[in-house]
């Protein structure tokens, strides 16, 4: 029996279709990842299996239940953290914690080993209020918060967002212990290039799902020939390589703008074509998740 | 035209005994794309308002588009542009009406803001959205368009904190193209992000560590230093010995 | 009551304890409306400047201006005369100007012994302020008439409230409108507020229901209540010396009641409002407004225009209000007020109905 089951799942607010017919399963104990920018439905998929709304269509079961029939059996069993780090700012850390097993039947006590790893580094300000804390270490809170009653299946919509680059690295890292412990985790991120920690990835935008894969298998779906140019001016570059014979696209990628190549394209004759610029160079890049990304989105 | 336009000193702001930014000295050059990084408090946004005008330097000191940032903010504030992701825009006025109150706040005469209005309602073909109030708008056309609005009064240097959470890649590179469209008409761009791939897009990248800049220099040579594959490594190699949180 | 009741309890009574300047504020505005009503604003009317105009200083007349200078809520300025009135009035020097007519004497006697006659009294006064004057005019015609009270047509008795004193009408009205602002804008606004920081999704995934979540909340505040009711019930009887001749144990158990309504009208707004700005425009406009203009509380009900006496008629203040005055002042039993009583239950029940059934377990 797969941890999660979606079938056909839609949900439309007004005019808006949210999420359009998605279907997908996770495994037990797998590390799932929903890749997208906001507006893709990422926190609507969350919000229905989690069972806080109710969808227009399709069906989709957690942990073997339903999501419409069931819904009660589903809210005890898995950990929830939305969007926005849901602790109360008031409270301290200690209190928070507290609150939240009791608020699943349990004690804080009971679940300690399994938070421990993570608790630990914030336990020191155990008595601060949570309003006092950095974002990294609500972060940690929250996490802890939403393991207390040792869920089978943990949902985060976007916990790294708006959190530094050393502190998401370090939630990854956590992650992927918890994931030792058989825990099924499905994440969502807005940052591409966090995919590569999950086991496998779903690529998605304005409520439909563009491709699922391990992140190696989705960067293998990226076919055609993608070359990394630059030269010293790399505006001036832009509007040159797109105009040159054979390119398909050319965008900017980091400090390098990334270039696929189409039919008829040849490396001496592009050379020859930009010669006027300074500094021109070109060599093969190795594609990335976002590379595919913006070639899905374009379809 | 390689005029310097950002030109700090020793700059420091303490609160209480807390030293949010110490003593952190930096040019920037006109048309440069200059990203300015750190950890989530480490002093970034401190030191971002002293450059804006809109908090006082304990010490130090630094000049903005020319005019010292300890006496003359008001002036700084007339000649700079300044987007965040947080707040850009009115959502319950049209994009019409957002272009006409920021350029009414900067001081364009009504022809030149008809003007540019339609200049830039052109270059992002929007022309048919002039009228659609800007809360309709994905979230996307929203962040080019908060970036025109910041640049309408052609200032000298755009500030822009956190401009592109969210958004998708594609988006995000329009974005950034429009970004090199206005350093190569002669703009300065000072940016915060949190995406390292987008601090690859800077000319030159300062790192705040504990109120300090530990780090600066062009990415390429970032790395070498540091002997990275990326900024992102750069960066938390140089953010893991933080002492301070938030 | 099991273990994560408690903890629910634990956590408001925690959020409200954190918060200093609203239990400041909670704890302050009772006591501070208590005295504000209770003396500063009143319209009893103290300290009348009154100046007399009388041609012929006859016995009659003499009488009449002792009886006002003795009286306390008079004093008594002068003699002046006709042409001064105007000025001694303009000038605040004098509130009201007594004019005797000349021949004052012979019609008084005609007009005690029933035979038609042209007033023997003029009362001149300043009505910039209507409460002052109106209160002013009644006094002196008491006071002037007072020697032929016996032959006088009417026979007034001030009951249960013979000093008039303003106080005692107020204190009702400020319970009424009290325990709105705790109970019903500040359970609505903690609810709203969980929504908008987002802590209410985390509650409704967990397996307890949501009306737990609500009685927790409401217990609280629901405590808080209970100690500013005893506050000014305490104020009311020892500083304000409200007669309480109803029992204060009626008095409280019929507070319960309009606690436990405002409770669910705080629940009611918090399941329309979605920000906290929104909660509290809700309160202040659907509920402070109607109280302190329909319920009784400033204007009597009986002098509104007929479509706001119906109007009144739904606000549940006006019938605590009413209940509370009558238990009060004029020393009702719980008995005697049934029908106020009823009234409010019923509210009571389909408020509390509502809101529980409009209360989703999820975010639709």
């Amino acid at each position: 029996m797969n941890a999660i089951d979606i079938q056909r799942l839609s949900k439309s607010f007004g005019r808006v279709r949210a999420l359009d017919a998605v279907s997908f399963s996770v495994g037990k104990g797998e590390l799932f990842g929903l890749i997208g920018p906001d507006g893709a439905g990422k926190t609507t998929l969350f919000r229905l299996l989690t069972t806080l709304l109710t969808p227009d269509s399709g069906t989709a079961t957690v942990d073997g239940f339903d999501i419409v029939n069931d819904y009660l059996s589903i809210r005890s069993r898995v950990g929830y953290m939305p969007g926005r780090f849901s602790l109360y700012p008031d409270l301290t850390v200690e209190e928070n914690l507290e609150f939240f097993a009791a608020l699943f039947g349990v004690r804080a006590k009971e679940s300690y080993d399994l938070i421990a790893p993570i608790y630990k580094q914030i336990e020191p300000f155990r008595t601060r209020r949570t309003g006092k804390l950095s974002g990294g270490m609500k972060q940690k809170l929250a996490l802890s918060c939403a393991l207390i009653h040792r869920p089978g299946l943990l949902f985060l919509d976007e916990p790294t967002t708006g959190v530094d680059a050393v502190s998401r690295s370090e939630f990854w890292d956590m992650l992927a212990s918890l994931k030792q412990n058989g825990i099924t985790i499905l994440v969502s991120t807005p940052y591409m290039d966090e995919a590569s920690r999950c086991d496998r990835i779903a690529l998605c935008n304005e409520g439909r799902i563009l491709g699922i894969d391990t992140p190696d298998g989705i960067v293998r779906r990226f076919d055609a020939p993608l070359y990394a140019v630059r030269a010293s001016n790399m505006y001036a570059l832009l509007s040159a390589a797109r105009r040159a014979e054979g390119v398909a696209e050319c965008y900017p990628f980091g400090e390098v703008h990334h270039l696929v190549a189409g039919g008829g394209f040849d490396i001496r004759q592009f050379m020859d074509q930009l010669n006027e610029l300074d500094g021109l160079s070109i060599k093969p890049a190795a594609p990335t998740i976002e590379d595919v990304f913006i070639k899905l989105m374009k379809r | 035209m390689n005029g310097i336009v950002i030109s700090v000193r020793n700059l420091t702001k303490c609160f209480g005994g807390f030293v949010a930014v110490d003593h952190i000295s930096f040019d920037v050059f006109r048309g440069e794309i200059f990203g300015f990084l750190g950890a989530n408090g480490a002093g970034k946004t401190t030191a971002m308002r002293m450059l804006c005008g809109l908090s006082f330097p304990t010490s130090g000191s630094g000049t903005v588009a020319g005019y010292d940032v300890r006496c003359e903010g008001e002036q700084i504030k007339r000649h700079i542009g300044y987007m965040s992701q947080r707040f850009s825009l009115y959502n319950d006025l049209t994009v019409w009406e957002n272009m006409d109150l920021f350029a009414g706040i900067y001081g364009l005469s009504k022809k030149e803001t008809a003007e540019r209005a339609a200049e830039l309602l052109e270059k992002l073909d929007f022309a048919s959205e002039r009228d659609t109030l800007v809360g309709r708008l994905p979230l996307g056309w929203k962040q080019k368009l908060s970036f025109a609005i910041a640049t309408m009064h052609r200032p000298e240097v755009v500030f822009l904190d956190e401009p592109t959470g969210g958004v998708d890649p594609v988006t995000r590179r329009q974005f950034w193209e429009m970004i090199y469209e206005a350093a190569d008409t002669g703009t300065t761009i000072f940016v915060t992000t949190h995406y390292m791939d987008e601090a690859e897009y800077c000319s030159r990248v300062s790192i705040m560590v504990d109120g300090e800049v530990r780090a600066l220099d062009t990415p390429a040579r970032l790395k070498r230093q540091f002997a990275a594959g990326s900024m992102d490594e750069v960066f938390r190699t140089l953010a893991r010995g933080a002492k301070r949180g938030e | 009551m099991d273990n994560n009741f408690l903890s629910f309890v634990k956590k408001e009574s925690l959020h409200i304890l954190r918060d200093r300047r609203t239990m400041l504020i909670v704890v302050l505005i009772p006591v501070m409306l208590m005295v504000l009503f209770g003396f500063a604003i009143s319209t009893e009317v103290n300290d009348i400047k009154v100046a007399v105009v009388a041609p012929d200083r006859t016995d009659g007349v003499r009488d009449a201006v002792e009886r006002l200078a003795r009286n306390d809520y008079f004093t008594f300025c002068g003699y002046t005369d006709n042409g001064c009135i105007d000025a001694l009035l303009r000038s605040g020097k004098a509130d009201a100007v007594v004019v005797f007519a000349a021949d004052f004497d012979r019609r008084m006697q005609q007009a005690v012994s029933g035979l038609p006659s042209s007033p023997a009294i003029q009362l001149v006064l300043d009505a910039s302020n209507v409460n002052t004057a109106g209160a002013a005019t009644a006094y002196l015609q008491g006071v002037l008439l007072g020697a032929e009270s016996q032959q006088s047509l009417f026979e007034t008795h001030m009951l249960f409230n013979p000093q008039m004193k303003s106080a005692f009408n107020f204190v009702p009205g400020i319970m009424g409108l009290l325990f709105i602002l705790i109970c019903a804008m500040m359970t609505s606004v903690s609810i709203v507020r969980e929504k908008e920081a987002g802590t209410m999704e985390v509650l409704l995934v967990s397996p307890v229901r949501p009306f737990k979540i609500i009685f927790a909340k409401m217990i609280p505040y629901f405590a808080i209540s209970c100690i500013v009711l005893i506050m000014i019930l305490l104020l009311a009887r020892y500083l304000l010396d409200v007669p309480m001749s109803g029992g204060a144990a009626g008095i409280f158990s019929l507070s319960m009641l309009y606690l436990l309504l405002s409770l669910s009208l705080g629940l009611l707004v918090s399941t329309i409002a979605r920000t906290q700005v929104a909660a509290l425009l809700i309160s202040a406009v659907v509920m402070m407004m109607p109280i302190l203009m329909l319920s009784g509380m400033l204007f009597p009900i009986e002098n509104l225009p007929k479509f706001f006496r119906v109007v009144s008629n739904i606000i549940p203040a006006r019938w605590y209000i009413d209940a509370v005055r009558k238990m009060m002042i004029q020393g009702a039993s719980v008995m005697d007020v049934w029908q106020d009583c009823a009234i409010l239950f019923s509210m009571t029940v389909l408020l509390l109905g509502v809101s529980i059934k409009k209360f989703n377990d999820k975010l639709e």
